[in-house]
Formats: structure tokens, sequence, C-alpha cells
């Protein structure tokens, strides 16, 4: 029964990719595209150099982060729709601490981070998560709502606060840096950062307290069946708003790295960075598991990355019909109860 | 059961009147003429019956405006003719549960049922009320319709039915005359061996006051008041049965104690000292209180873990199942084991999701987890509820068994048979208050009955009130 579930669960999203990328073949031939001239593309633009690379890993550090963000509430039952909002003000957050600081980098770098974490944690997990459990109002809703705040906000900060009416503040100190010059000089001077390092340890960080703490078996029993944690003398508000407010520390986490690495500071923004609705379509495709989601976040990094480059100029695909070939791996995925109905059958068959 | 009305078959054929059907969806089942009296009741609460009977077939105007002045006529009609006085007026949520059922038999018929499937329709009947379905049940064989009985209490078989099959994990083990046969016989086909109905018990030992409840209300979700001034003492060594129709405050009275819902005033002590309004940790803690609860499904387990996960349920935080908030598997699995083994719940491991097993192997499961951490006070609440007559037979043993070893037992439970089998002592309970305190030996299921329908009985001239 289990290997056969697991089983399952990797078959199932790998299949959805597979058709995903069949029907983007489809349509880049109905709409006079070469598929294997814009594939071949797609692959150039994310693998064909050390600078392609190093990029496109960049890309994924952010999507892993708020991968990781929709799964861990999803663990608990949670739909946190608010990643979007979490990673703008994480970004803000570190940035923030990254200009207004003097301090030595051990201290520095680690303090900037970390205010993403936390306001992450707070915009996204606490105000929401304690609404939930408290008022019962429905999280996704809230969170919604707090994205246009964040934006709106945030935006408002950097013209006001943070600089006199510019679009985009100074550079953050060097001391807060996530850049590394040897990264950048190794990947023929991509953006590429040490973020990558932190998204992935968040990654274990995220298995181990789902799998192996009592934390971890609170919030799998509360998402399970609320009434059974209840029951048991689990705090079930307790274990909704700290799922909340991990789930928004991770995606405070990838506002930070694109505040700390990958720009070095902070624009006004004339709409979202959907990083945080990506990370929806990542953590649904990597099964909300840890591993799961570090690879559909790289997987996304790769087609965002690839479709950016090389495939309109290459191969003259235009970026849309990337997006397009993205949206339909999401469907399939979505409709993943499709492709299991047809494994099952052929299995039926089989015997 | 359910495959008749509205889940697909895998294989095999169904044929009404001769020719084969392919009954997909309710709908289908309908126009054959199969109607569906379920165990929970589907009605919509703030409707009237006539409302209620007519959903999803409404008679129409020529304007298409629904006629209910029609259905109106037509079901009291059919009200009469059955002797089922029900009135097409009234609201569900008004009129008593027994009279619920009647509408949902309305509702087959009018929608021109010849073949009536009832699954369990006694569960929640007084015996007054069984008897009154009973004679409907019969009336309607009068008229020429056919009856299915799903049930697992053998008496309501021998009263009503002609034949019996016996299914067994999705079998049909045989069908006897039901002229031919005793309960026995069912029984022992039922379980595929010889069951002992009595169950075996010595005299009670009762010593020191466990529980002791003083004046309790209790609030439900509404702000009703649901338990009205309860008072009730359970001693170490004894068994006391709560006998009652389902909604007179049970499920509220059983949530107070166990921390689930907050007294709105009263006390409720564990060995003298104060328990109401403690969390429910609070109180599992105390060495005090386990609890088997009515539904398995929605509090006792958390279906999608395994067996070994959901053994912990309780105890996760705790030594030696966690250390420094990391829970050792090897530790929560090795206890999974020994539980399995001494409550002999069959799963293929303790690994498997507890979804996977038997309802009968679930409640072995949780009775295992409950009344390993030895508890003071057990209450089991609807305990072999829809489990067979093994497994129930096992569970009665085990219950008894912990009252032997010193513990004091509260049943809360809706069927008598299983109150007088097992209770060294009976509490009636009717409108969130306990009306009689009785020995099983010294009373009958007529007094019983009267008692749990909020009649007062003089008996050897004292009254209870």
């Amino acid at each position: 029964m289990t290997s056969n579930n697991k089983l399952f669960g990797i078959l199932v999203p790998v299949i959805s990719v597979i058709i995903g990328l069949l029907a983007g073949a489809v349509i880049m031939l109905l709409s006079g595209h070469n598929p294997i001239e814009g594939y071949a593309a797609l692959w150039a633009g994310a693998f064909g150099d050390a600078y392609t690379i190093g990029e496109t890993i960049r890309r994924s550090t952010p999507l892993i982060l708020t991968g990781l963000a929709v799964a861990f509430a999803f663990k608990s039952g949670l739909f946190n729709i608010g990643a979007e909002g979490q990673v703008i003000v994480g970004w803000l957050a570190a940035v923030w601490v990254g200009l207004a600081m003097d301090a030595p980098m051990i201290i520095h770098l680690p303090l900037a981070i970390l205010a993403g974490a936390v306001a992450g944690g707070i915009w996204g997990g606490f105000l929401p998560g304690f609404l939930k459990a408290k008022l019962g109002v429905h999280e996704v809703i809230i969170t919604i709502m707090m994205n246009y705040i964040a934006l709106f906000v945030t935006n408002e900060i950097i013209r006001s606060v943070l600089t006199d009416q510019a679009t985009s503040t100074e550079a953050i100190a060097g001391t807060a840096s996530l850049a590394s010059p040897w990264l950048q000089s190794i990947t023929f001077y991509s953006r590429m950062h040490y973020g990558i390092l932190i998204a992935l340890f968040a990654a274990f960080v995220m298995w181990f307290i789902i799998e192996r703490t009592t934390y971890g078996y609170e919030l799998k029993a509360v998402g399970y069946n609320r009434h059974a944690s209840n029951y048991s003398g689990m705090n079930v508000s307790k274990n909704i708003i700290l799922s909340m407010v991990i789930g928004g520390a991770f995606a405070g986490l990838a506002g930070a790295m694109e505040g700390l690495g990958t720009y070095g500071s902070i624009s006004v923004m004339s709409g979202f960075t959907n990083l945080g609705f990506d990370g929806i379509a990542v953590a649904l495709l990597g099964s909300n598991n840890a591993l799961g989601v570090v690879l559909a976040g790289l997987l996304f990094g790769v087609l965002k990355e690839g479709a950016g480059g090389e495939m309109p100029t290459g191969a003259g695909v235009p970026t849309e019909l990337v997006d397009i070939i993205i949206a339909l791996i999401i469907f399939f995925v979505a409709s993943s109860y499709i492709i299991r109905w047809v494994l099952l059958r052929f299995k039926k068959e089989e015997k | 059961m359910y495959c008749l009305v509205c889940i697909s078959l895998k294989k095999g054929e169904i044929r009404v009147n001769g020719k084969k059907v392919n009954l997909t969806n309710p709908n289908i089942a309908n126009d054959l003429g199969i109607g569906m009296v379920h165990q929970h009741f589907m009605l919509v609460e703030p409707f009237t019956v006539t409302q209620n009977i007519v959903l999803g077939s409404e008679p129409k105007t020529k304007f298409g405006k629904i006629d209910l002045a029609k259905a109106r006529k037509e079901i009291q009609e059919l009200s009469d003719r059955y002797g089922l006085q029900v009135n097409p007026d009234a609201k569900i949520s008004e009129i008593s549960v027994g009279m619920q059922q009647r509408v949902e038999i309305l509702k087959t018929l009018y929608r021109g049922a010849e073949v009536l499937i009832f699954d369990e329709p006694t569960a929640v009947l007084t015996p007054q009320e069984i008897g009154e379905l009973i004679e409907i049940m019969r009336s309607l064989i009068k008229e020429d319709k056919s009856i299915i009985l799903i049930t697992h209490k053998l008496k309501e078989i021998m009263q009503v039915c002609d034949r019996c099959t016996v299914i067994r994990k999705g079998k049909g083990i045989g069908t006897v005359d039901v002229a031919d046969t005793n309960t026995n016989e069912l029984a022992s086909l039922m379980v595929g061996r010889e069951v002992n109905f009595k169950t075996e018990k010595t005299i009670a030992q009762p010593k020191d006051t466990v529980l002791e409840i003083r004046d309790l209300f209790v609030r439900d979700l509404r702000k009703v008041d649901l338990v009205k001034g309860l008072d009730l003492v359970v001693r170490a060594g004894e068994i006391v049965g709560v006998a009652g129709v389902d909604g007179n405050g049970q499920s509220e009275l059983v949530e107070a104690i166990t921390g689930l819902t907050k007294a709105r005033s009263g006390s409720i002590k564990l060995l003298n000292k104060e328990i109401s309004n403690l969390s429910p940790r609070k109180i599992t803690e105390s060495g005090g209180v386990g609890h088997i609860p009515q539904d398995r499904h929605k509090h006792g387990l958390v279906l999608d873990y395994s067996v070994g996960e959901n053994i912990v349920l309780q105890t996760y935080y705790q030594k030696p199942f966690s250390k420094a908030k990391v829970l050792s598997y090897k530790e929560i699995f090795d206890k999974a084991n020994k539980i399995v083994k001494e409550y002999d719940v069959r799963t293929p491991n303790v690994y498997t999701k507890a979804r996977a097993l038997s309802g009968g192997n679930q409640q072995k499961a949780i009775i295992g987890r409950e009344v390993d951490r030895s508890p003071k006070l057990l209450i089991a609440t609807q305990p072999t509820r829809g489990l067979d007559v093994g497994a129930i037979e096992f569970i009665h043993k085990k219950l008894i068994e912990e009252r032997d070893k010193g513990r004091a037992i509260l049943l809360v439970s809706f069927e008598l048979d299983e109150i007088m089998n097992i209770s060294d002592r009976i509490a009636v309970m009717f409108d969130g208050k306990i009306v009689a305190d009785l020995k099983p030996e010294e009373t009958n299921e007529q007094e019983l009955g009267l008692l749990m329908a909020g009649s007062q009985v003089n008996k050897a001239g004292e009254t209870s009130q």
C-alpha cells in the first residue's frame, strides 16, 4: 500500500510535467513555431553555460522558499495564498536592516535575514493565523487582502521613509549582502548568491519539523482531523497560528533572498512579484513535501529562466507561450486525480 | 448496502423485477421503486415536512411554481393510509426523532417506493418508538411493499423479518427463514463461532468515589442548556451505565467531563479534585480520565495517521515517545506493537493507516490506547456502535476486566441491551438530568423505556423525578 502510494506521489507530478510539455509542443506547432527548436532554446536558456546555470539557480531560490511556505501551511490544512505579500514584507524588512545598520557581517547578515523571516512570519502568519484560530475568519480571504496591503504599504515606505520620493533604495551595506564574488566568478558573473544554501537548509528544516518533531506531529494531526486533535488535548488554535507563522517566515526568507542576494535593494513595484503565487504551484507540484518542493522549485526556475532568455530571441517563441506551458503543467498537476485515475485503471487491467 | 442506492458496482449485477439494472445514481433507484431510510436522516431542518418530502421531485403548477398544496394533500393521504400520524406542516426541527424517521419513510413512499431499505432504523429510538416502528413495518408489508432491514440487532430480526441473510466481511454467509432459526444460530453465523450473549461477571465491589458531579449545567453551541443540574457519582470498581435516548445531554455531559466543552456551572470532581473547565490535556494528564469517544472517526482517530501514530495520540510529547521535542518512532511503534498484540487489533502492521482497519479493530486500538494509560476513570460512549457481535463481546469483556482492576467506568449507550448487560448501576438520563438510579436486576426494559421517554414511574411507592 505505502510503497504504491509513494510511487504514485512521484509518478503523478512527473507525468503531469511531461503532458504539460507535450501540450506546450502542440501549442507551439499550432502557432507556427518549431517545438524542438523552442525546447532546445529553453534548455540553452537554462543550462546553456555557467552564467545561465547560475541565473537558473538564483531564480529557483525564492521559488523553493515560497513553495515551502505554502506547503508548510498546507500540512495543517491551511491554504496560504499570502506568500506573495509575505515575500514583499520580508524583502522590505531585510533591505531595511541592510541599509540601516553598521555592524560586522557575522551580525549584520544573519540579522537582516532574520528580519525578513520575522516580517513574513508576523505578516503572513501571525495576523491571519490569529484571526483564523480565534475568530474563524478564513485564511484565504485574509491573506489575499494582506497581499495588497503589503504591496502598497511597502511602495509607500520605499518612497516616503527609505528614500525621498525615489523609486528605489540605495544598495544595502556589503556586510548584509548574500552576494558571493566567488559564486559569481565561477558562473561567469551571474547574480547567483548564497541564498540557495539557505533555501535548501529551509527545506531540511521543514522536513525535520514535520516528520521528526512533536510540533510536526501536532501540525499534521490538526491538518488531518481537528476534532481528534482537540480530543487528544492538542491546542488547535496554537497549531494553526504556528503553522501560518512558520509558513510566513519561509516566504519572508524568499523576499530576503531577493533583497539581500539578487538585487541588493528594493524598488517600488508596479505589481506583484508573482514569487508567492508561483509558490502555490511549486507546493502543489512538489506534493507539499520538502524534497518535492525543492525539485519543483528548481523546475520552475528552469522554465522561467529558460523562457526569459533564449526562447524569444533564439527560437522566436514568445515568453507568453512559456507562461502557457507553465500554466498547463500546473493544470495537469491540479487535475492529477485524472492521471491517478488513468494509472489505477491501467493497473487494474494489468491484473 | 449503499451500493444499491448510489455507489456503483465493481462486479456482479442487480436485478429489479427480473431485469438487470445499472444503479449509477439515487434517482435511478428511485425510478425503479427503491427507497432508502438512512440511519442518519437526510432532512433539511428549517423546512416543513411537506417541503422535505417533495425535495428533488417537486410537483409543479402550469406556471412552473411548486404546487405545495397538492403535495400536502398527497402526503396527508399517505400518512393516513399507513397510520404514520405525520403532520405535513410541522417543521423538522420541531418534531421528535421518531417522527423524523416517519418523514423519511413517507419520503420513500411519496416517490412510489415498492422496496424500502431501512439502515439501522432503531439506533435512535426508545423501546416504545421501536415498537411503533415495527407496527409501521408490518402495515407496509400488508400493503405489498418489500422491506430490506439492515440491522445488527438480532431481536429486531426475530420480531419482523421473514427471511434473513447474514453478511460477514462483505460476503453473504447464508440465508435462513427466521421461523426456523434463533438468535444464537444467527449470532454464530455472524461471527463464525459460538457467541456468549450474557457477559459473565461477578458482583461489583465498589470502593472509593472516583467521579463526583454536582449540579452540572452545560450549554451547547447554540447557548441552550442541555445538561441541567445533573448529579452523578461513579465509584472505583463499578460500571455505571447512562441510559437515555440520543440528544438528552449525554454527549454534552461526556464533553464536560473530558474538557472538550466548558461547564456553565456546577462541579466535576475527580478523586476529590475539581476538574471542571480544565483543558483536555490537563484532565488526561491528571492520570485520571480515559475516553472512548462516541464517534471514532471524528474524535477517536486521525485516520490518515498510522496505527502506531494513533496509539500515542495523547502521549506523543512525553518520554519515551519523544525527547526534547524530537519523536522517537522506534519507541512509538514498539508501544503500538505491544497494544496491537494485547488487544487483538487485526492490522497488517503498525505502519498501516488507521483508515484501512475495520471498525471493530479501530475501536480495539482506541480502547487499547485509553486503557493502557491506566486511567482512574474510563468513559466509554457507545463503545460498540456499528460493531459485529464478536467485537462487542470482546469490548464488553474488556470493560468488565477493567472494572475488576478497580477502575471507575462510565458507560454511555443508547442501546438498552448493552446497558442492562454490563452495568452495575443504571442512571437514566432525560432532558439533561439523571431521572433515576436503578439496579439492572431490579428493573426491566419497559420501565427504562418509560423513564427514558420522560414518564415518571411509580414503583414500590417511591416516585422518581
